[in-house]
């Protein structure tokens, strides 16, 4: 699975934020990641401790956030959040919609260190 | 001396790098005039079949080509060529899905404005090609009648990056009891007023309507050039 291709970005792009901010060890990155972001968090985490090993980020924690689908209802004229993407349908009113806002993300939010 | 423990916030899309070179791509690709359309599916669904089709189909009227993604083997693109269009195949090693770096090296040396289309055949699989833009202008995901009718609900994430949803081989659809209305009404559940094609490779059904949409599409971005 691409968990693992994922894991290796995070890192990379934690550990040129740690430089950049002088730290010299990473303790914890913060990501928030999609329902809709095609990754699986418990592949991430067992990814995450394998690339990990050897670099400023060695025994480090990684803290997920689950961010749920927001569509847009046409109905309601309102954002409407989701924690299961089916049925795509507002849960106030049914009204299908296609009309995706936010839950595709992996975004890293925060890089902790010393 | 002590160290402080320290947070420093950011907002960052850990597959910025792979989103920025999908952006560089999708404007290369406009300026070209080409219609580049990446197909993906699970491994058996007809991919290579309904593409070799789709690309004699197309080859009529248009410029056609295709890149292939494949872990290992030539045997795709072997396939493909048949077709007479002109295909280069991407052998990822151990990677399950094709990003827009692999791409990029695979257009090398290829001079864009000679062609019409561009098809792209991703690695078969239903998850991992979902987060890799590849700069494309459509994302076509392919089910058989053999997966099932479930199968669009057991992948939300890749249907609802996707723009049009292909039935393949229709013409197994009785040999195997495959509920159409049941499949239509779970690709609705996930993914509502997406566009549906049937299609055989085997008895020709439903590549013309297809071949016919892909042309639409592509006249819809390039106004200036129509053939």
């Amino acid at each position: 699975m691409h968990e693992l291709s994922i894991a290796q970005n995070m890192l990379d792009i934690a550990q040129e934020i740690a430089e950049e901010q002088g730290l010299l060890r990473i303790t914890q990155i913060h990501l928030r990641l999609g329902v809709l972001s095609g990754v699986v968090k418990e592949a991430l985490f067992f990814a995450y401790d394998i690339v990990a090993q050897g670099t400023m980020a060695e025994a480090s924690s990684l803290v997920i956030e689950e961010v749920p689908v927001v569509i847009f209802c046409p109905e309601c004229q309102e954002e409407r959040s989701l924690f299961r993407p089916i049925p795509m349908r507002c849960p106030v009113c049914q009204t299908k919609t296609a009309d995706i806002r936010s839950g595709r993300e992996i975004d890293i939010i925060a890089v902790e260190g010393v | 001396m002590t160290l402080t423990p320290r947070i420093v916030e950011v907002r960052q899309n850990v597959l910025k790098k792979n989103d920025i070179l999908a952006r560089a791509l999708r404007e290369r690709f406009q300026a070209s005039g080409v219609y580049v359309v990446n197909l993906v599916s699970s491994p058996g669904a007809g991919k290579t079949t309904a593409l070799t089709h789709i690309l004699t189909e197309l080859s009529t009227s248009h410029r056609v080509a295709a890149i292939v993604g494949d872990l290992a083997t030539e045997n795709d693109a072997e396939r493909l060529r048949e077709s007479g269009a002109d295909v280069r195949q991407i052998t990822t090693g151990t990677v399950c899905h094709l990003e827009a770096q692999m791409v990029e090296e695979a257009l090398h040396g290829w001079s864009l404005d000679t062609l019409d289309f561009l098809f792209i055949e991703n690695v078969g699989n239903l998850v991992c090609p979902a987060s890799y833009d590849l700069g494309e202008h459509e994302r076509v995901v392919l089910f058989s009648v053999t997966e099932g009718e479930d199968k669009p609900e057991k992948y939300p994430t890749l249907i609802n990056s996707s723009d049009t949803v292909i039935m393949t081989k229709i013409d197994l659809a009785e040999a195997v009891d495959f509920n159409r209305e049941r499949f239509l009404r779970a690709v609705e559940r996930v993914r509502p007023g997406i566009a549906v094609y049937e299609i055989s490779a085997k008895t020709g059904a439903g590549l013309k309507e297809w071949a016919n949409r892909l042309i639409e599409a592509r006249n819809h971005i390039f106004p200036m050039v129509q053939n």
